[in-house]
């Protein structure tokens, strides 16, 4: 049977026994779950019971291609990694974008799965038929992008793309991510599950076709993507901030001006906001750093964006960036750009996560002040500010000293360190380090996303609602003239009447009911991507992309074969969010679990909060603690979970019942 | 003979400009894919993306002729503090690499500018580069007229590459005598 856009076989890798498959894998899974992070879901699902520890070799690391990578469809190349998080103990899943994902479905794979642990330390090579598990004693403690370079050398395929640990996730640092040139999978501590394998990397080179079921229908599509991307780009959202206004993710390494993120986002352990920042001297050095640096903006496979850069500092390796680990690291030590782009570059040859790991670091200074660390935790830390977060740097991926402590990321360091320490693990939700923010008035929206995210990072599930409302009501009619992004009309209602000041502004408006409709919106949309393998960048992130509800499904059906409509879509979407609750609601997750840190906003409204995370649950088919119910799972055809629930005693019972 | 004009197209790489996406070498596959559009591989494309990230090299490189026989020497080429191989600027489908190559026959691979049917306003690698590494340009040259060999001297000359001038008179000779 023909397969379009995918491959229709998984390499299965057993890495205790060295042992390589080629499976045929079961078309009614498209249907049900699409691909990417869908398939991943149902993997983890029938295969790795919930009482396995991230650590065992039972737990599988699966690479999935999306969908429609390795197809035309421009920015369709994320790759899905998912395992079980050492750090939350819940479902991880990290994605990075770059090349990876489309070879290995030329190379005819949707997914490496790989279980086992290997006894000495290897890597994968996937050319197209040939597969091989090499060794790679010679990797050891290799930076992860030195890494690539090294394999791409010795395997003399200078096409082939490489996925590496480093450091961090040879040592199982919470924190350590997979490196793939300009993209990285970071978070939830996925490169420590790989090193945990003896997984020093996988490299693929394939030379197959990828097929399109309805060839003429695909390509109109495509091409309009393509002529609407540069129109969009081209004409940014008048109001909203730069790095907001146009597509792809936010453009941190094409734009200098960063007024909003150092004087709105807190600068150390999540710790301090400084409101008069960004002063034109700041901005003359900070635009000069970032200029002198940059060698060229690049983008992932077939997109026309430049979200990344290639920079070079001089006097250490040229390395690759994207987004916000630019900013990181400089907050994090309340340095300045030039720090930033220099550890980023040692942090990407150790492969950790830019998020966490600075906060980390400034977490562990901060109990040092305290006097809850002492010297002695310390000892041979240099006194400079930039040379202490260098030191803990090395000892965090070494594991050594302090620094194997902190390399469980702040919650679980806390827990160990005691002394009140738990106290300055201030800003993690589900364990998991957030961005650096502090507000003042609860936003709703934010609220749900914060709080309900399976991914447990903001950046997965807001996107295509505006951040704040408009000024006046004329800016906002003429916003919504042209959007044709919303799944229904009453979202735009709920725009035009949303004032920054007054009745219809926060916390209270959008009312419990729209805030619902627009977090469902939005997070549906990631759902969907993150099946297809499609960038937020040009989809769920930004405001008004080139792909949306409307032409998603014609799209998937072309390409596919499949036939599709907009609600059957959504459905999709809803069964892979509904899946990935039920797989963490199994490892314990519950209501409690769903919940911002209590410092996240000065001003809290518990009774708003309850209800919104009522109705929430209940918009999306879950019970009051936050399980899916067995009408919900009946109805997106899950049974089998509820079945599963039922033998281990987790109560499923829907809402209307504990009500009446 | 006289001067004739004669359009000659272009396609303009501006390397600085390329973010190294290989939509490219997308589309490329993908228009060229029997039927049109119906798979896509860059590995069948006719325009590959010589990309070294880290020492910032992105270099588009178009399919040009076949050759059978590698170079004897190679050159290194340093522009702007870069180092280039010298196959890195070379269109050929030869022996020593796997560029221009039909991934399952091994046959060799052509840039054609989209001339194919339907005919292309543009090639659509310059279509689908809306970043502007590649532009395209039509421009017409006076050229020498070229003598047209009529289709009977075609042949003949075909004959006489294989077997030789003095073979097919010999021929011909004879096949006079026979009528």
């Amino acid at each position: 049977m023909m397969r379009y856009a995918e491959t229709g076989y998984n390499l299965e890798i057993d890495l205790s026994r060295g042992n390589i498959e080629r499976v045929e894998t079961d078309p009614k899974l498209t249907e049900l779950h699409l691909g990417g992070l869908g398939t991943n879901a149902k993997l983890l699902w029938d295969r790795v019971p919930p009482e396995v520890e991230p650590f065992s070799p039972d737990n599988l690391l699966i690479f999935a291609a999306g969908l429609l990578c390795g197809t035309p469809a421009p920015g369709a190349n994320r790759t899905i990694v998912s395992a079980f998080s050492p750090q939350t103990l819940f479902m991880a899943f990290s994605m990075m974008g770059g090349f990876f994902a489309p070879e290995l479905k030329h190379a005819g794979y949707d997914q490496v799965i790989i279980r086992g642990k290997s006894p000495s330390l290897v890597y994968l090579w996937i050319h197209n038929d040939k597969v091989e598990i090499r060794d790679a004693s010679h990797l050891h403690g290799k930076g992860a992008i030195e890494t690539a370079e090294l394999i791409r050398r010795e395997l003399k395929e200078p096409h082939a793309q490489v996925a590496a640990i480093g450091l961090a996730g040879e040592n199982r640092v919470y924190m350590a991510s997979i490196e793939h040139g300009r993209s990285s999978a970071s978070r939830l501590g996925i490169g420590a599950v790989m090193g945990d394998k003896g997984l020093k990397a996988i490299a693929v080179r394939g030379t197959k076709d990828i097929n399109i079921a309805r060839p003429d229908q695909f390509m109109e599509l495509c091409n309009e993507v393509m002529r609407y991307i540069p129109l969009r780009d081209g004409n940014p959202i008048p109001g909203v901030m730069p790095i907001l206004a146009g597509l792809g993710s936010p453009k941190e390494m094409l734009i200098h001006d960063e007024k909003w993120h150092t004087e709105n986002f807190m600068w150390g352990n999540a710790r301090t906001r400084i409101k008069d920042y960004w002063t034109k001297d700041v901005e003359e050095k900070w635009k000069e750093t970032q200029e002198s640096v940059r060698t060229r903006l690049i983008s992932c496979y077939n997109c026309p964006m430049k979200c990344g850069a290639i920079i070079s500092v001089p006097g250490i390796s040229t390395y690759m960036m994207k987004c916000f680990s630019k900013l990181t690291y400089t907050m994090a030590a309340y340095s300045d750009l030039d720090f930033g782009f220099r550890i980023a570059q040692r942090a990407t040859e150790y492969g950790v996560d830019g998020f966490s790991t600075p906060q980390v670091m400034a977490f562990a200074l901060e109990l040092y002040e305290a006097g809850i660390l002492t010297d002695q935790d310390f000892a041979g830390m240099p006194s400079d500010n930039e040379g202490k977060f260098y030191w803990l740097l090395d000892r965090i991926v070494r594991r050594e000293g302090i620094g194997d402590v902190l390399a469980n990321g702040v919650y679980w360091a806390a827990r160990q360190i005691g002394k009140g320490a738990e106290a300055y693990d201030h800003n993690t939700i589900k364990k998991h380090e957030q961005l650096p923010l502090k507000l003042s008035m609860l936003n709703p929206i934010y609220f749900l996303m914060w709080a309900t995210g399976e991914k447990i990072n903001i950046t997965q599930i807001e996107g295509n609602f505006p951040q704040a409302p408009f000024e006046t009501r004329e800016e906002r009619e003429a916003f919504v003239k042209d959007w044709v992004h919303v799944p229904d009309e009453k979202i735009k209602e709920y725009f035009l009447n949303w004032e920054p000041r007054g009745e219809n502004s926060f916390p209270y408006y959008p009312t419990v009911e729209a805030t619902c409709e627009i977090v469902d919106w939005q997070e549906t949309m990631h759902y969907i991507d993150d099946a297809l393998g499609m960038c937020a960048g040009l989809s769920s992130f930004p405001l008004k992309p080139p792909y949306h509800i409307h032409n998603f499904p014609i799209l998937i059906s072309a390409a596919t074969g499949m036939d599709i409509d907009k609600d059957a879509l959504w459905k999709i979407a809803k069964r892979n969010r509904t899946l990935l609750r039920a797989i963490n609601v199994r490892r314990g997750l519950r209501r409690e679990d769903d919940r911002p840190p209590e410092n996240h906003w000065k001003k809290r409204f518990p009774e708003l909060e309850t209800r919104l995370l009522d109705a929430y649950y209940k918009l999306k088919g879950f019970n009051k603690e936050g399980i899916p119910t067995k009408e919900s799972l009946h109805e997106l055809g899950m049974d089998y979970i509820s079945a599963d629930f039922a033998k281990r005693g987790i109560d499923n019972n829907g809402q209307s019942e504990e009500e009446s | 003979m006289g001067k004739v004009k004669k359009k000659v197209k272009v396609i303009k790489i501006d390397l600085d400009k390329c973010n190294g996406c290989r939509a490219c070498e997308v589309i490329c596959s993908a228009f060229h894919a029997s039927p049109k559009y119906s798979s896509s591989n860059p590995a069948r494309a006719r325009i590959r993306l010589i990309r070294e990230p880290l020492q910032d090299v992105y270099l588009p490189v178009y399919a040009g002729e076949y050759t059978a026989a590698e170079c004897m020497g190679r050159d290194k080429y340093v522009i702007d503090g870069k180092e280039y191989d010298e196959c890195s600027f070379c269109r050929a489908s030869c022996p020593s690499r796997d560029a221009f190559k039909e991934p399952d026959s091994g046959l060799p691979l052509k840039c054609d500018m989209c001339e194919d049917d339907p005919p292309q306003e543009e090639p659509l690698c310059v279509k689908w580069c809306i970043n502007d590494a590649l532009t395209y340009e039509e421009r017409e040259e006076e050229v020498e007229e070229e003598a047209v060999p009529d289709e009977m001297e075609t042949g003949l000359k075909a004959l006489v590459d294989k077997y030789g001038l003095q073979n097919l008179m010999d021929s011909v000779a004879r096949m006079s005598q026979k009528a």
